[in-house]
């Protein structure tokens, strides 16, 4: 709605006559169909058994779900849901929490050390992830944590960006909120839970949906710290299956139907959230 | 006056200082970001200078890691093609993503069915995608077989290469499944940024008689030129650490034509457990990224306009 009037505000001016509103069509519909042809070919080769593809027989007459029901008796796929479910939602909860519990320190309380601390860790922002993942590797074994939930969680629960972004907003609320509370005998925990954190409703869903994303389609992470197939998350058990039936296009694309699914579903219900949390999280890194 | 009364009420609960409370709200942040942040970073840097084999550590090494990287033509080779991802993802991912973003801004029907379509990719696990493009891109695929078809009806045949078992073509299958991730995240941040340009400035610009190129020249591009630089820096970092795209597709070959650095990373780290020359390749790419930014920094007063700046 709001993107909506920006629009045509933005615009009353140079607003296309009727020829330039039909070409404008004819390349977003051409982009259209660029964009949705990959999943259009993995939803329909999903659909055909692998013998009426290998005889290129692509007609509906053909479709049937035998692929899926397949992929699900080779592959674990139900164990990898459960896994991926439960690491997304426990990274998202625990990482902003404890984000949200160091922004609220950085931006509204006032001690020694403060303001060199939050530069210590605005200066790690610039290292990139290979860095860290060989000694974060070592480190997970040395705790004994390899192939476990652990492995999969905890280090996501800490977040340099996460905890920026936080702060970012808490610094824009007003301050005489938590002096009138302290006037008043809340404590620094209560003015958080109970003032700043219902504040900031909306850039906690949109910062929620974008780690909650980011952690459903992690790759190289999972993919180092797990071994096991008990432990794989959705993408990992994807890749192992790429390797396992390598041509086997209707099983593998009935097992990126079933992997993309629930991502896509939940993208197309909360659409508005999901590019705004991508936005503003996209935007306030750097 | 009632203040001051309330504060002496309250002064047993009330610590105007904040210290304590301030380390224990930071402490669990803390803890994390010492062990995975800082503490990584020392262990990284110290296995980068040492020999860290299967068994741990066994002896420093001084830079022979890194010496040894020079010599490593398979590190040449994945540095070569990190640099042709850069140098062809980055610059048509912002143009498309400015070209779609231009068009979404545009007060037409369908505006939001369009942002749908265009930003479903960005939340499609990449995996999947990879998976999907294998197949797009196999010799007797859909890709292969629509051009072919097309060229066939103008009675013209083309020879179409098998994109992911040529040592040519299978880092274009890269990039192509890059921008088809990615241009829909280029497209809202520039849509977002379209949306911030003041219409008065257009309206002048009008007046004073440009056309739409002018318009779109003299007044859109400056006016967006900070969020392309941000775009920019972002795309290129994205850029440099490339993995899971060549990983899953081409598996970085045939013969490592397609293998990107942090792919070659990972190889070396947990193929071949060579956890020191993988900590060096980390290394070298952090500083490669920190100068690249640099130098970019450095240029942006060239023509990036910024609006409260003077």
């Amino acid at each position: 709605m709001a993107g909506n009037v920006s629009v045509s505000a933005g615009n009353a001016l140079t607003g296309p006559d009727k020829v330039g509103r039909a070409l404008l069509h004819t390349a977003l519909i051409a982009g259209t169909v660029l964009m949705v042809a990959p999943f259009v070919v993995m939803l329909v080769v999903s659909l055909i058994p692998q013998e009426a593809f290998l005889s290129r027989n692509f007609s509906p007459a053909q479709y049937s779900l035998t692929n899926f029901v397949e992929t699900f008796r080779v592959v674990p796929f139900g164990r990898y849901y459960f896994n991926s479910a439960v690491v997304s939602i426990s990274v998202t909860v625990g990482q902003i929490l404890i984000s949200s519990l160091a922004a609220f320190a950085f931006s509204r309380l006032r001690f020694r050390g403060r303001d060199v601390l939050f530069l210590l860790y605005l200066a790690t922002l610039m290292i990139p992830f290979p860095v860290t993942l060989i000694p974060n590797f070592l480190i997970i074994r040395e705790l004994g944590w390899y192939d476990s939930y652990p492995a999969l969680i905890v280090p996501g629960f800490f977040s340099v960006f996460s905890t920026f972004l936080l702060r970012q907003y808490y610094r824009g609320l007003p301050m005489e909120l938590d002096e009138a509370a302290r006037m008043d005998g809340a404590s620094s925990l209560r003015i958080w839970w109970q003032i700043v954190v219902p504040l900031s409703g909306p850039v906690l869903a949109a910062l929620s949906i974008f780690v909650f994303q980011a952690v459903w389609n992690d790759f190289l992470w999972p993919l180092v710290v797990t071994s096991s197939a008990e432990m794989r998350t959705i993408p990992v058990g994807l890749n192992s299956f790429v390797g396992q039936y390598s041509t086997a296009w209707g099983l593998l694309m009935a097992g990126s139907v079933i992997a993309l699914l629930p991502v896509l579903l939940i993208y197309l219900l909360a659409q508005r959230w999901f590019v705004e949390g991508i936005t503003l999280s996209g935007m306030g890194g750097r | 006056m009632t203040s001051q009364l309330s504060t002496k009420r309250a002064w047993w609960r009330w610590r105007p200082d904040q210290q304590w409370e301030g380390y224990l709200f930071i402490l669990p942040s803390f803890i994390g970001f010492f062990v995975f942040v800082i503490l990584a970073v020392i262990f990284s840097l110290g296995i980068s200078f040492s020999d860290w084999g299967l068994t741990g550590f066994k002896a420093w090494a001084g830079v022979e890691n890194y010496q040894a990287l020079f010599r490593d033509p398979v590190f040449w080779r994945a540095l070569h093609n990190t640099g042709f991802y850069l140098i062809t993802i980055v610059p048509s991912q912002l143009v498309l993503g400015l070209a779609m973003a231009l068009a979404l801004n545009q007060s037409l029907r369908g505006v939001g069915f369009y942002r749908l379509i265009y930003f479903m990719p960005v939340v499609t696990t990449i995996v999947a995608g990879a998976i999907v493009f294998r197949l797009l891109f196999s010799t007797h695929g859909p890709v292969n077989g629509l051009i072919e078809g097309v060229a066939g009806m103008f009675g013209a045949s083309v020879q179409m290469p098998n994109w992911l078992g040529s040592t040519r073509h299978s880092k274009w299958a890269v990039v192509f499944l890059t921008l088809w991730k990615n241009t829909g995240f280029t497209m809202v941040i520039y849509l977002a940024a379209l949306q911030g340009v003041a219409p008065e400035l257009y309206d002048a610009a009008h007046t004073d008689g440009a056309n739409a190129w002018q318009r779109f020249r003299h007044v859109t591009l400056p006016m967006v030129s900070p969020t392309t630089f941000f775009l920019f820096i972002f795309q290129a970092i994205g850029a440099f650490q490339l993995f899971t795209e060549p990983f899953v597709m081409t598996q970085g070959g045939p013969a490592n034509s397609s293998l990107s650095v942090v792919q070659y990373i990972y190889l070396a780290a947990f193929r071949d457990i060579r956890m020191d020359k993988a900590a060096a390749m980390a290394w070298f790419l952090f500083l490669f990224i920190f100068i690249f930014t640099l130098i970019q920094n450095r240029m942006q007063r060239h023509w990036v306009y910024y609006e409260t700046s003077d």
